[in-house]
């Protein structure tokens, strides 16, 4: 061993924002030693949605367990991470509170210091565990409670220049599922959909005022409720395919203009695309076709199992947020409308 | 053998740390605060008082519920992640029984802690001292406090009515009690966490895994499902 040798960075990454228990390890802010995500889709798919009761009780159940387990992956102990991450906000309050408390208790228990993490700074930060951030750089979060960009000059610092004005993305999938009557979660049963359909009920795209980065998805919602109803008093009926397939192309194209706008004025480097949504097919080949022709931008997107809610991202957000200085203390509290430009 | 006692799950938040024959201190608030803030915070104060460190700790003793499924879930949280990552037992002691332990230990007769759980329901159950000993006479649950006062009518025996909630549900007891109903102090409605800790002192550990809160209740969501799938509610 070399006397200078840099000691390595260890953190734990703890995750409860929704109705994934999810704990893991992360080296040196960028490589996974152990990530463990309990999911409890399948007792939610019977209510349709998650139900954040039920998703609470869960969490107790899970918590003690994912630790156990997410040590044992990466083959440290509690002694030797350097500090505890976990998700503040946003969330389902109760949710968040399992995740807060157990860390806590760790963050005391063992003397090791506790880092506050926003979970879209979380999504984002899933980036780096593939490829490391060059600034100024754009993130486009898409995801069942989220769609915003975000702006980064640099690391651990996060501007949002634009965000849903009324659902989320992700929401706007659900509810268009539902209206499909396709089981939940919906989001990747209408990408599916979208493949084998074609875009032919020109639906509207909601650009909203000159220079706004915003976005709002319920007028298309609306307008697939709508088309629908219309068809059915006509005793018509819409292949269920070009409905996805409109409906998708009217989302993906206003997420991926008004990044490709937002990229030239703020001149980035790089664009990330983070959050659950990420794992849409249509959107990936339509970002990749998009930045294929701007060499001077870099597009990374994350695999799957580190798009959707996972406790690496939270680990490795709170990496840079712990080198930040950024600490809790015991009081740290549950914050489910927690803002991302709060620990700039 | 040093115990730390935890309880969050109801209004009043309390911890309490005790050895083999003394109670080191203890913590006890009545307020409608948030207790995710404020239990860690005083867990923290009361064992660096006390001297103690968190690896002294030898067993985790937590307010198990019946309450608000919130709160208790924080104490639940707190107290398995403690003890595991400790690696000392984790005892749950119900939250009813808490409050007859302290209230009701040198009276004659039986005890019924009340917690309110809204549309004049109760959680409640039914214990007595036995030679020194709290044993249980009737199991915890929920129940119409009317109705419950219509099922203590039949026992025998004073009883001992204590809680923080007990305005909320005091005609309807004596109306139908008058004067076999007796009710504490406002000075011993507040569970005692150093009860909890010796209510948890001489019991097994528990596996701290599979320990969830007894909630009573069904999630609403789960209970309107079953009913909605014909399926038929236990208990
Ligand atoms: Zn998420």
């Amino acid at each position: 061993m070399g006397e200078y040798m840099i000691k390595d960075q260890w953190i734990m990454g703890i995750e409860t924002s929704c109705d994934e228990t999810a704990v893991a390890i992360i080296k040196n802010g960028r490589e996974i030693a152990a990530n463990v995500v309990a999911s409890q889709i399948e007792s939610h798919k019977r209510f349709g949605g998650v139900v954040p009761e039920i998703a609470s009780r869960h969490h107790v159940e899970q918590m003690t367990i994912v630790i156990e387990e997410a040590l044992k992956e990466a083959d440290i102990t509690l002694s030797e991470l350097d500090a505890i991450a976990v998700t503040e906000g946003p969330g389902l309050v109760g949710a968040l509170l399992i995740g807060v408390n157990a860390a806590k208790a760790l963050a005391f228990a063992h003397n090791i210091p506790l880092v506050p993490v926003h979970h879209i700074a979380g999504h984002i930060y899933a980036n780096r565990l593939v490829k490391e951030l060059t600034f100024p750089l754009l993130s486009l979060v898409v995801s069942g409670g989220h769609t915003e960009l975000v702006y980064m000059k640099e690391q651990g610092h996060f501007e949002v220049i634009g965000e849903t004005r009324d659902d989320a993305a992700g929401e706007a999938y659900d509810k268009v599922a539902r209206t499909l009557k396709l089981p939940y979660p919906g989001g990747p049963h209408i990408d599916r959909l979208a493949q084998e359909g074609s875009d032919t009920l020109n639906l509207p795209r909601a650009w909203l005022e000159e220079g706004s980065y915003d976005f709002s998805f319920s007028g298309l919602k609306s307008a697939v409720i709508n088309t629908v109803h219309n068809a059915e008093q006509r005793g018509e009926t819409i292949a269920p395919e070009d409905l996805a397939a409109s409906f998708q192309e009217s989302v993906i194209e206003v997420l991926v203009k008004k990044t490709v706008k937002a990229t030239e004025e703020y001149k980035v480097k790089q664009v990330l695309l983070a959050g659950g949504v990420a794992a849409n097919k249509g959107l990936r080949r339509e970002l990749e076709k998009t930045f294929s022709t701007k060499a001077d931008i870099d597009l990374v997107i994350p695999p799957l199992n580190l798009c959707t809610d996972n406790a690496a991202m939270i680990a490795a957000a709170g990496s840079i947020m712990f080198d930040k200085g950024v600490r809790a203390d015991l009081s740290l509290n549950a914050n489910p409308g927690l803002d991302i430009e709060l620990y700039n | 053998m040093t115990i730390l006692a935890i309880d969050t799950s109801n209004y009043p938040l309390g911890v309490a740390l005790i050895e083999e024959n003394q109670v080191l201190g203890e913590y006890i608030t009545n307020l409608k605060k948030n207790h995710s803030v404020r239990i860690m915070p005083a867990i923290q104060t009361l064992m660096k008082d006390c001297e103690r460190v968190p690896a002294q700790l030898s067993k985790i003793v937590v307010a198990k519920g019946p309450g608000s499924y919130t709160g208790v879930r924080i104490g639940v949280t707190i107290a398995k992640t403690l003890a595991w990552s400790l690696k000392i037992p984790l005892v749950g002691v119900s939250s009813i029984e808490i409050m007859a332990a302290g209230a009701g230990r040198y009276f004659d007769g039986y005890i019924s802690p009340l917690i309110d759980a809204r549309r004049g329901q109760v959680y409640t159950g039914l214990y007595e001292y036995q030679s020194g000993k709290l044993t249980t006479v009737k199991e915890d649950r929920l129940v119409l406090s009317v109705d419950w006062a219509a099922t203590l009518k039949e026992v025998n025996k004073p009883i001992l009515f204590v809680g923080n909630d007990l305005p909320l549900h005091q005609a309807a007891i004596e109306e139908t009690l008058s004067t076999q109903a007796v009710f504490a102090a406002i000075t011993e409605h507040n569970p005692r966490p150093s009860e909890l800790a010796l209510l948890g002192k001489d019991k097994q550990g528990e596996d701290i895994h599979s320990f969830v809160p007894n909630y009573i209740r069904l999630a609403e969501a789960e209970a309107k499902w079953l009913e909605a799938n014909g399926k038929i509610l236990k208990g």
